[in-house]
């Protein structure tokens, strides 16, 4: 489905003020969203076998932000956490690492250690995060305290209240005031927490004004909420940044989260990347999964691919 | 008047307390004993015994942890919901087996009564093979029975009804879940008895019945590591020991396909005891200290 970006796009211009900014997001197209949930659904019929199966496995496993994002972690499991994305599967050096591991801010410093030599990034959500309803100096100690502990990937969320309020401004302000937080170290997701945001209209609204404002990349949700990624509104933010970069020739990575708990949906949004991104974004560097039981899925069907045998929860860590 | 037009049922698989057709779209054909066409049964595939394992697993807990008298009651239920089906049951027999009216109205009364059988047995087994050891030193050891876990199940081939409750009801009643490969010639007893275990607070997955080639659905059943035994009662001694080997590789208990000259004789709790786990427990006993506390 083509969605047609907006001719021209002088960034200076759309975001001088509230009025222009307005002007700009109520200007982007409107959804088809029967045709862009028929697409997503016809996109997810895929067959994928034997080696693309195989290849399409270890790439979303490389794809993973292992994550755990709960008032009880301890030290301890994010230690137990990070072993885990260095070897997910113990029992098989093959395996690839996951692309990151996802904590509060206050674990960064035993998730930096326990992922330490291995590649494995450290993303840290931030800004009052779930809710993020904390003043601007507040969520900004919180990013500043994130990155100091030496955080890789700061997952942010926006202002959704503002957001809603048609005060775009602020919103983009926010994130523009984050990016600089993080520096030249840290990159950026920004979470939008599409399952908040009603229509399709809005996603495709925040998905242009984050990455006007400089996201690295776009995020659907924090997982905490009850509608989390889904085919459709991932395919709209994969043609989002698929445009964007039409537009302004700058890449901007996709990241799902939440509620994508098996291989099979794994490979479905990884085709959706495919067919409406494209290969440039078929790596861990612009598509992320953002998921803690998906992880286990991918090794039992790896298991299965590897030795022919179905695999069982027992042979994969509890987590 | 004009003629009414037949309604022919649809055979469906019974996994985690739905009915799907097969995954594979396949049905095959399945004919009474004289050869004339009854009904198209699913035919299942490896991803069918794939899901129905794991909506066994995910039923075990609460299956396994809800109190015997509770599973006691549960089965009780069963036998009841089949009594009120009996005639269905009856025509399935007497169709897939060639057996006259009345000689499968016995049938069916038979497996009524085997449910109440082990319905019975739920809360008693532990007793019976439990039990409480007197060992050498200042403890008691206390031994318990415990459900294995998941067991595919292999119903025998030619008894379709008797056969397959005498095979699926000892695997409930103490406590583990099954996946139950029916009949390969007649299924259609097993597809229907799974309709009345979806109506008699039986929770869903705890039984899942498949049809279809039972060589097919066996294999990956026997190598899958997430079940944890298997009755290898419909085999055939080729596919038997090809089952054992590939049951192997994550120790599941296997039970091997025994001759049996009459389904209806009294079963004895062999094929209970076949699926369960003895726990043993110590525990102090007696004076431990010099106060001579207990404690």
């Amino acid at each position: 489905m083509p969605t047609t970006a907006p001719t021209s796009l002088a960034p200076a211009d759309v975001t001088s003020s509230d009025s222009s900014l307005r002007r700009f997001l109520h200007g982007l197209p409107g959804v088809d969203a029967v045709g862009l949930e028929a697409r997503a659904a016809a996109l997810g019929t895929r067959s994928i076998k034997t080696t693309a199966k195989a290849y399409a496995i270890d790439l979303a496993i490389s794809m993973v932000d292992l994550t755990t994002l709960e008032g009880a972690d301890t030290p301890g499991k994010v230690r137990a956490l990070g072993a885990k994305a260095v070897h997910p599967d113990p029992t098989d050096r093959t395996t690839p690492t996951t692309a990151a591991v996802c904590v509060y801010p206050d674990m960064v410093a035993a998730a930096k250690e326990a992922v330490a030599g291995s590649g494995v990034k450290v993303a840290s959500v931030a800004t009052a995060f779930p809710a993020g309803r904390a003043a601007l100096d507040v969520k900004l100690a919180d990013v500043r305290d994130a990155v100091a502990a030496g955080a890789d990937e700061i997952d942010m969320v926006i202002d959704r209240g503002a957001f809603l309020s048609g005060r775009y401004l602020k919103v983009y302000d926010e994130i523009v005031a984050v990016k600089e937080a993080c520096g030249t170290s840290a990159r950026l997701k920004v979470i939008f927490e599409t399952g908040e945001l009603s229509t399709y209209d809005n996603i495709r609204r925040a998905s242009w004004l984050g990455m006007l404002a400089g996201a690295d990349f776009i995020k659907t949700s924090t997982g905490k909420v009850a509608v989390n990624a889904t085919p459709a509104n991932t395919l709209l933010m994969l043609e989002a940044v698929r445009d964007f970069r039409a537009q302004t020739g700058v890449q901007v990575g996709v990241k799902p989260a939440g509620g994508i708990r098996t291989t099979k949906d794994a490979v479905k949004f990884l085709v959706l990347v495919n067919e409406t991104a494209g290969e440039d974004w078929l790596d861990n560097h612009w598509f992320r999964f953002g998921a803690s039981s998906l992880l286990n899925d991918l090794l039992m069907q790896r298991q299965k691919l590897a030795t022919g045998r179905y695999s069982g929860p027992d042979y994969v860590t509890v987590d | 008047m004009s003629e009414r037009l037949s309604v022919f049922k649809t055979y469906k698989l019974y996994v985690g307390g739905k009915f799907p057709r097969s995954e594979s779209g396949r049905v095959y054909e399945v004919t009474d004993s004289k050869g004339n066409w009854l009904a198209n049964a699913p035919q299942s595939s490896r991803k069918d015994a794939r899901d129905a394992v794991v909506a066994a697993r995910k039923a075990f807990g609460a299956w396994s942890g809800a109190t015997a008298y509770n599973r006691g009651q549960v089965l009780y239920r069963v036998a009841e919901m089949l009594e009120g089906r009996k005639a269905q049951f009856v025509r399935e027999v007497a169709d897939a087996q060639g057996l006259s009216k009345s000689k499968a109205a016995e049938q069916v009364d038979a497996t009524i009564d085997r449910w109440v059988w082990y319905a019975g047995w739920t809360d008693k087994i532990a007793q019976v093979i439990g039990g409480a050891n007197p060992v050498a030193g200042p403890y008691f050891n206390l031994s318990s029975p415990e459900p294995t876990g998941v067991v595919a199940v292999l119903a025998p081939q030619e008894s379709s009804f008797l056969g397959l409750v005498s095979v699926v009801a000892p695997v409930i009643a103490t406590g583990s879940t099954a996946v139950v490969i029916a009949s390969e010639e007649s299924p259609l007893p097993a597809l229907s008895l799974g309709e009345v275990l979806a109506t008699s607070d039986l929770p869903g997955g705890v039984v899942n019945v498949l049809s279809g080639r039972t060589a097919e659905i066996a294999a990956p059943l026997a190598a899958h590591q997430d079940v944890n035994a298997i009755d290898l009662a419909g085999a055939d001694e080729a596919l038997a020991k090809e089952l054992e080997i590939a049951a192997a590789d994550n120790l599941k208990r296997v039970l091997r396909p025994q001759p049996v000259d009459d389904w209806a004789a009294t079963p004895g709790t062999d094929r209970m005891t076949a699926f369960l786990e003895t726990k043993t427990v110590w525990h102090p006993t007696g004076s431990l200290g010099a106060s001579g506390s207990a404690y």
